[in-house]
């Protein structure tokens, strides 16, 4: 496939790989965060890690959108859902994310309306087709889909559509780096950035990250070669005993972001003061809400969302998985109690979790494979 | 801040996780296990995914119709607990049964796609195919099929004729009668247009015994053309994704294909599965469960077409689980895959056949797959639906 098979040439892995390993100083240990879901979802399906040295640990971060939902976020979702009249539209990989009270899934089978959608705008075109129904889009995502959300408010404005609202649950990524900074149990050399939501925010947003905390961060693509080519800049920087933001996704990541997206979110939502993220509790100027200019669109506003709190279960240790503390494999309940078609935790539920690309990818012993592949 | 932004009320915990923890830990067996930590956890993992499955939810919901886990353990803690019997066990594609002199073999299955129409076919096509080729999977010769049809209130007559005639047309290439039915017509609302049940019978007249169950290291896993073509076609034929592609269902009867395999590798042939629902990754991995082998598939090898390649990145799913309606995956002995591979390049429908991998004999019950990128990963069954009402 053109402008994919290029970023997946085993003979170009083995060279970065090779290179990686002659950077390594003998006896030191490396890790590196990978803060996006996206990156995590690739380094298993293409089993990323058998190119690179074992003095190298990946560590996988919070940049999944389904993961950081918390549970009574679901569960207030599925409030608004269960309304008469009510259309309800989500991702699809939201479906099966559980709440206190179940999932979109189970509520469907219940009788509530719930749709999956690929975009806002599909939910738009639901909101025309059925004027007699209130559609609410269940808006979920990094500054990658803040844009389209944004978007989709502002044509429904200009349209005039009074029967369309989003629930809006949009959250940002600095806040959450921030988060894992201070985070006490985590021991990192750097992190591989953000793709997509670079593409909305740019590079210059991670600077401080370099600066204030001296961690280089290096923008990366979402194909393997690029997540290799990036951790071999990561250790580059480290040998160079150099510090910065370096950008290997510039074929698509803009320094300095796209002012236009930027424009557009900026015009329809502002910060909130704080937001609960699953597993790493409420962060400050986390998440975007609507304007008052867009109350009317704001499912929030339009409805009283019950604001339902519930607590992770006891064992569940999502949060320790979405901050790097812990592999996924270490969970007590990962892969007995808590598995893709069970789940307990959102990390087990999402293509981008970390958990579920464990299960689902890297669930075998590496030695007994290679074993049997000599024998 | 608004204490709505605050949330309201003292947090809660979700009854039912913390049931599921109490219900996963009592039936976890503490045994000293060896290995390192990471490999003591596998291990634990391997006995709970061993455990009979237990059907958690109190509603079906579209995963259970999705052929992956959910519909596994559907069937096995529903229906095969009411049903069980020693042929209904062995969960192939349809049943051998002994009748005096003779061996039958007997399979139905039912057809829901949405849009009935699509490039290349409609549920015509797909119910005679597909009933025939669960017999040809068997080993068996295709003889005749029932049919049965459930129609909504308003359904045109026009259209009818026109699955009709496909079913007729279907039938004739396959050489099956269709020799009984049945018919029912619902309120308007209660059935999407109409709905379509097959069930066939064939004989058993080679001396093979062909079973999910029969893999051996050392075997050859063969596939008989590209994957995907059909998934993708319904897929985008509902004009829900404004994706166009040049791209036609793979819908054909196999009996001819795979009689053909038969004769040129003999009791060397240890398997066929026609890779419908769930794909070849679902059927790579029933062969690695119901034999206690490993799959090795060669990423490289798996024939894909490059417009399906592209949607399903599009899409964000993988081809090796979109469905296929006349290609079917085989294990054959590996002194006899040379001979079995050229039987099918022979084969008007086999010219895309490839071999894509091997079987080994550790880790049992996994499929792996080396990817093109050069390292090595799972490839499990799906738990939710990609792609639901393909078929």
């Amino acid at each position: 496939m053109k402008y994919v098979d290029e970023y997946r040439d085993a003979e170009t892995a083995r060279a970065l790989s090779t290179a990686i390993t002659a950077l390594c100083e003998p006896g030191r240990r490396y890790a590196f965060m990978e803060i996006c879901g996206g990156h995590t979802h690739t380094i298993y399906k293409h089993g990323l890690e058998d190119h690179l040295p074992e003095a190298i640990t990946l560590v996988h971060g919070p940049g999944c959108p389904v993961c950081v939902i918390p549970m009574g976020r679901v569960d207030d979702a599925i409030a608004l859902a269960e309304q008469d009249g009510v259309i309800m539209t989500s991702f699809g990989d939201m479906m099966r994310v559980p709440g206190g009270r179940g999932s979109f899934l189970d509520s469907k089978a219940q009788g509530a309306d719930i749709r999956m959608v690929y975009s806002p705008l599909d939910s738009l075109k639901i909101a025309r087709k059925h004027p007699d129904k209130q559609v609410i889009f269940f808006a979920i995502g990094f500054e990658t889909t803040t844009p389209s959300t944004a978007m989709t408010v502002l044509r429904a404005a200009a349209e005039g559509i009074d029967n369309f609202a989003v629930f809006c649950n949009h959250v940002r990524v600095t806040p959450a780096i921030t988060a894992i900074l201070e985070s006490p149990d985590l021991r990192l050399d750097g992190f591989v950035g953000p793709g997509h939501v670079s593409t909305v925010i740019g590079c210059e947003p991670y600077e401080y990250v370099a600066r204030d905390h001296g961690k280089p961060i290096v923008t990366s693509g979402f194909e393997p070669l690029d997540i290799l080519t990036s951790i071999y800049q990561l250790m580059k920087q480290l040998a160079e005993g150099r510090c910065e933001v370096e950008n290997e996704y510039a074929r698509v990541v803009p320094w300095a972001g796209n002012p236009k997206a930027l424009a557009v979110i900026d015009k329809v939502m502002e910060v909130r003061e704080t937001f609960e993220w699953r597993g790493l509790g409420w962060i400050p100027d986390s998440a975007m809400r609507l304007r008052d200019a867009y109350a009317a669109f704001d499912a929030e506003k339009i409805y009283s969302v019950p604001g339902v709190r519930v607590a992770d279960p006891t064992a569940c240790q999502c949060g320790e998985v979405l901050r790097g503390a812990i592999k996924p494999w270490e969970c007590k309940v990962f892969g007995t109690a808590c598995t893709p078609e069970t789940p307990i935790g959102t990390c087990m539920v999402s293509s981008e979790g970390a958990c579920a690309a464990y299960y689902n990818y890297g669930r075998f012993s590496r030695s007994r494979v290679k074993a049997a592949a000599q024998s | 801040m608004t204490a709505h932004d605050l949330g309201a009320g003292i947090p809660v915990r979700a009854g039912w996780a913390e049931e599921a923890v109490t219900a996963a830990a009592a039936e976890e067996h503490h045994g000293a296990g060896r290995g390192s930590r990471e490999e003591q956890v596998l291990e634990r993992i391997a006995r709970a995914r061993a455990r009979k499955p237990r059907l958690r939810e109190e509603r079906i919901t579209l995963s259970h119709g999705a052929g992956g886990k959910a519909t596994q353990t559907l069937v096995e803690a529903v229906f095969l607990e009411a049903f069980r019997n020693p042929v209904l066990e062995q969960l192939e594609d349809g049943a051998s049964l002994r009748m005096g002199a003779e061996r039958l073999a007997f399979t139905t299955d039912s057809y829901v796609v949405s849009p009935l129409f699509f490039p290349g076919g409609d549920i015509g096509d797909l119910a005679v195919n597909g009933t025939v080729n669960d017999l040809a999977m068997c080993g068996a010769r295709p003889l005749h099929l029932s049919a049965g049809f459930i129609l909504e209130e308003g359904f045109p007559v026009a259209d009818l004729r026109r699955i009709v005639a496909s079913m007729a047309a279907a039938a004739q290439r396959a050489g099956v009668t269709i020799v009984t039915g049945d018919t029912k017509v619902v309120e308007r609302g209660k059935a999407d247009g109409c709905y379509v049940t097959t069930a066939g019978v064939g004989l058993l007249e080679r001396p093979v015994t062909l079973s999910a169950a029969a893999a051996r290291p050392g075997d050859v896993v063969l596939v008989s053309g590209p994957i995907g073509d059909h998934g993708i076609t319904v897929m985008l034929a509902r004009g829900e994704l404004d994706i166009e592609a040049d791209l036609v269902s793979d819908t054909a009867a196999l009996n001819g294909i795979a009689a053909d395999l038969l004769d040129a590798g003999g009791d060397g042939v240890r398997l066929l599965r026609d890779a419908t629902r769930g794909g070849v990754a679902t059927i790579c991995n029933e062969v690695a469960v119901a034999s206690g082998v490993a799959v090795v598939i060669e990423e490289k090898a798996i024939p894909v077409r490059p417009v399906v390649n592209g949607a399903s990145e599009l899409l964000g799913i993988d081809p090796l689980y979109v469905a296929c309606e006349g290609r079917f995956v085989a294990v054959v002995a590996p002194e006899r895959a040379d001979a079995a591979l050229a039987a099918l390049h022979a084969h008007p429908l086999g010219a895309g056949a490839a071999r894509i991998g091997t079987i080994a004999d550790d880790p049992p019950g996994l499929v792996l797959l080396r990817t093109g990128f050069g390292g090595t990963r799972i490839v499990d069954l799906l738990v939710g639906d990609p792609l639901p009402r393909i078929c």
